[in-house]
């Protein structure tokens, strides 16, 4: 039976769909209206409710992919609604009766990293109820915040920041801490997972396990550290973004360098940033900001110093831009200059520095900087992560840093079930976003813990044993290890474990023997569909208009 | 862009395999900006692009589908670090399956299609199509 309602997805169709399903012991279910993103759960739901299996239904998107592509071909988006109807209706069809898998969850996270996304997120879980263990590599907890004063936009202290957050988790029996600690071993699969403790202690290594329902890795970054003479790196009054930072932090008067006296400041921006193919082609975001920061922190000290900003783009977005416009009310001077026509910087015999730049808004001119003090505004580079990477079987970007599922959908969820990442482990962010991340892997944490159990889609490979020759072709191909060999009647055959298969598909086309299905992508799923979507049509008589 | 006539019945098929994280999304977004693309193009989302058996393609092609063109995750996929380089191998072997079967090989494309990527998306089917187009023409006229 078909039904065309106006509102697919409003309470009373859904009940509408319920009855219908019920009433007429209906075994499959096919919505066409919008992209499966926005109600794949809602009808999903319907079909639970109706007591239908929730994997018998098939979401067909005329909407994003076929109506709204096509407003001025009704006949050819009608067409194509056919085919595409008739494609869900085969592979619901052919659909596999699934449940999903229930799994008992502990409910325990495990955070790696003790910055401020870590800090964060471990009281917001304890304050849902959550037992948070927290492991840092460190001898302190706060990483590179605490090591800051004044940070943008408010001028909050990133000691004082930490300070807080520290003595409120030591105020929490459902929070312990290990620093000098680190995760060196992972069993069992999402829900409860085995967590092997590695504690780094003068009298050698300790081990212990614990068992965690979630993880949430923010293990933050490293900062691009020059190579020697770029940009003058190395020369006596070059310094990175961090250094100079810090000498702003710690100045109470005048702003000195090694003791002497600093009149005049160039800041050279992108340095490590948005480089070439092979080097770091991102953007750090941050560091426009940050730098914009720093030399308001210095007109504050001495607002006589002369400071000079050479930007390739000024990324000071959002409420971010006021700063920028502070700075140069305040008398900074900004010189742009082209990708491909980098700044210069050399000593000069006097004993101070000089910067060269072509500056893109004076018409190209030429320009020599003399300054006491050069600051590299570098940017953010992954923290080395092998090991980590190896224990969690977590994939890396090309960037190198941690990949999420989508980076506005799902953005701290991995592919690994119940595994999560926030902070600058993820890519380059603020302060204020790595917050945002560690509040958002708590909701996600605590959405995954707090039932008592999950389910996981059942939607994973599966080996038929009667066709696997077990010539193990499909082992390699799974980077999880998902993939073992078992002996079944006799002879070793493949078998894939559903609680720790990730649904990619990875090893079906490595099978010579078209043993491997992905459950709802199976081979007869994808081959019907395909002839249903260029199945012949009736002509339409009325096209949808 | 064709009217209301239907012009676009007579273009040919194309059969896009999109992924559901990463490019699925772009191909939505196409659609929600109103980039027009022939409605000759039809899309199956799987979960990878690394999943898909080469004979799948071939069937799309031997069933009737003009073309058919893999919307990647590239380097962005979620799952395989090594994704661009097993979906290049699968477009390899399928190719030298089509090549035994006398099927031109350019009627097999794939190219990265990331989740804002709209009007790349719009733009390949329109080249695409238009390719096809071609080569039937090409075809008819020898």
């Amino acid at each position: 039976m078909s039904e065309a309602p106006v509102f697919a997805c409003s309470d009373g169709t859904q009940n509408d769909m319920i009855d219908d399903i019920k009433a007429k012991h209906l075994d499959g279910l096919v919505v066409a209206s919008c992209s499966p993103k926005l109600h794949q759960v809602t009808f999903r739901n319907v079909a639970k409710r109706a007591d239908m299996n929730q994997y018998a239904y098939t979401q067909v998107n005329v909407r994003e992919q076929d109506s709204w592509a096509h407003p001025h071909d009704h006949m050819g988006a009608t067409e194509k609604a056919i085919g595409l109807v008739r494609a869900g209706v085969a592979k619901s069809r052919l659909s596999d009766p699934l449940e999903a898998l229930v799994v008992q969850t502990e409910p325990r996270t495990l955070i790696i990293g003790g910055g401020i996304a870590g800090l964060r997120a471990a009281i917001g879980l304890a304050d849902v109820g959550i037992e948070v263990v927290l492991v840092e590599r460190e001898d302190e907890l706060g990483g590179w915040v605490a090591t800051l004063g004044a940070t943008f936009p408010h001028d909050v202290s990133g000691k004082e920041e930490i300070a807080g957050l520290v003595a409120q988790i030591k105020t929490r029996r459902d929070i312990t801490v290990y620093t000098r600690a680190e995760l060196t071993g992972k069993s069992g699969s999402f829900g409860n997972y085995d967590v092997q403790i590695t504690l780094h202690r003068t009298d050698g290594d300790k081990l212990f396990e614990v068992r965690v329902g979630s993880i949430i890795v923010a293990t933050g970054f490293d900062s691009y550290q020059p190579d020697d003479g770029e940009f003058g790196f190395g020369i006596d009054g070059v310094v990175t973004l961090p250094d100079f930072k810090k000498l702003v932090d710690s100045s109470t008067g005048a702003l000195s360098y090694n003791g002497r006296k600093v009149r005049s400041i160039a800041y050279i921006y992108c340095v490590g940033s948005r480089q070439e193919a092979g080097g770091n082609e991102y953007c750090s975001k941050f560091c426009c900001t940050a730098t914009i920061h720093a030399s308001l922190q210095v007109g504050k000290l001495d607002p006589s110093i002369r400071q000079f900003h050479l930007y390739r783009d000024i990324r000071a977005y959002g409420s971010y831009e006021l700063l920028y416009n502070d700075s140069r009310d305040g008398g900074s001077t900004y010189m742009k200059y082209a990708g491909d026509d980098a700044p210069s910087v050399a000593k000069m015999p006097s004993g101070g520095l000089a910067v060269t730049v072509t500056d893109l808004l004076t018409d190209r001119r030429e320009l020599t900087l003399p300054v006491d003090l050069v600051v590299l505004v570098t940017g953010m580079v992954p923290r080395e992560s092998k090991s980590l990477v190896d224990v969690l079987k977590l994939p890396l970007g090309t960037d190198g840093f941690f990949n999420e599922i989508h980076p506005k959908l799902r953005p701290v969820e991995t592919v690994v079930d119940g595994v999560l990442i926030a902070g600058c482990c993820q890519s380059p962010r603020t302060v204020g976003e790595s917050v945002a991340a560690g509040l958002a892997a708590v909701a996600q944490s605590a959405a995954l813990l707090k039932k008592g159990f999950a389910e996981l889609d059942p939607l994973v490979a599966r080996i038929d044993p009667d066709k696997c020759t077990g010539s193990g072709e499909c082992l390699t191909s799974c980077p999880y290890e998902c993939i073992t060999t078992i002996e079944w009647d006799g002879r070793k055959v493949a078998m894939v474990d559903p609680a720790t298969c990730k649904g990619c598909g990875g090893c079906v086309p490595a099978c010579g023997q078209d043993a491997i299905d992905l459950l709802g992508y199976t081979d007869a799923q994808m081959r019907s569909a395909i002839e249903e979507l260029i199945g012949t049509v009736e002509p339409v008589k009325e096209p949808v208009a | 862009m064709a009217d209301s006539s239907g012009a676009a019945v007579n273009m040919p098929r194309i059969l896009v395999f999109s992924t559901i994280n990463i490019s699925d999304p772009g191909i939505d977004l196409a659609g929600s900006q109103h980039l027009e693309y022939p409605a000759s193009v039809q899309t199956m989302p799987v979960p990878c692009s690394s999943g898909l058996k080469p004979s799948w393609l071939i069937h799309a092609l031997e069933s009737g589908f003009d073309g058919v063109f893999i919307a990647s995750d590239g380097e962005e996929c979620a799952y395989l670090n090594d994704c661009a380089e097993r979906t290049s191998a699968i477009i390899a072997r399928a190719q030298a399956m089509m090549t035994e079967r006398g099927i031109p090989a350019s009627r097999l494309k794939m190219a990265a299609v990331c989740s804002v990527c709209s009007e790349s998306f719009a733009n390949y089917m329109r080249e695409f199509a238009a390719s096809l187009e071609k080569m039937r023409a090409d075809s008819s006229a020898a």
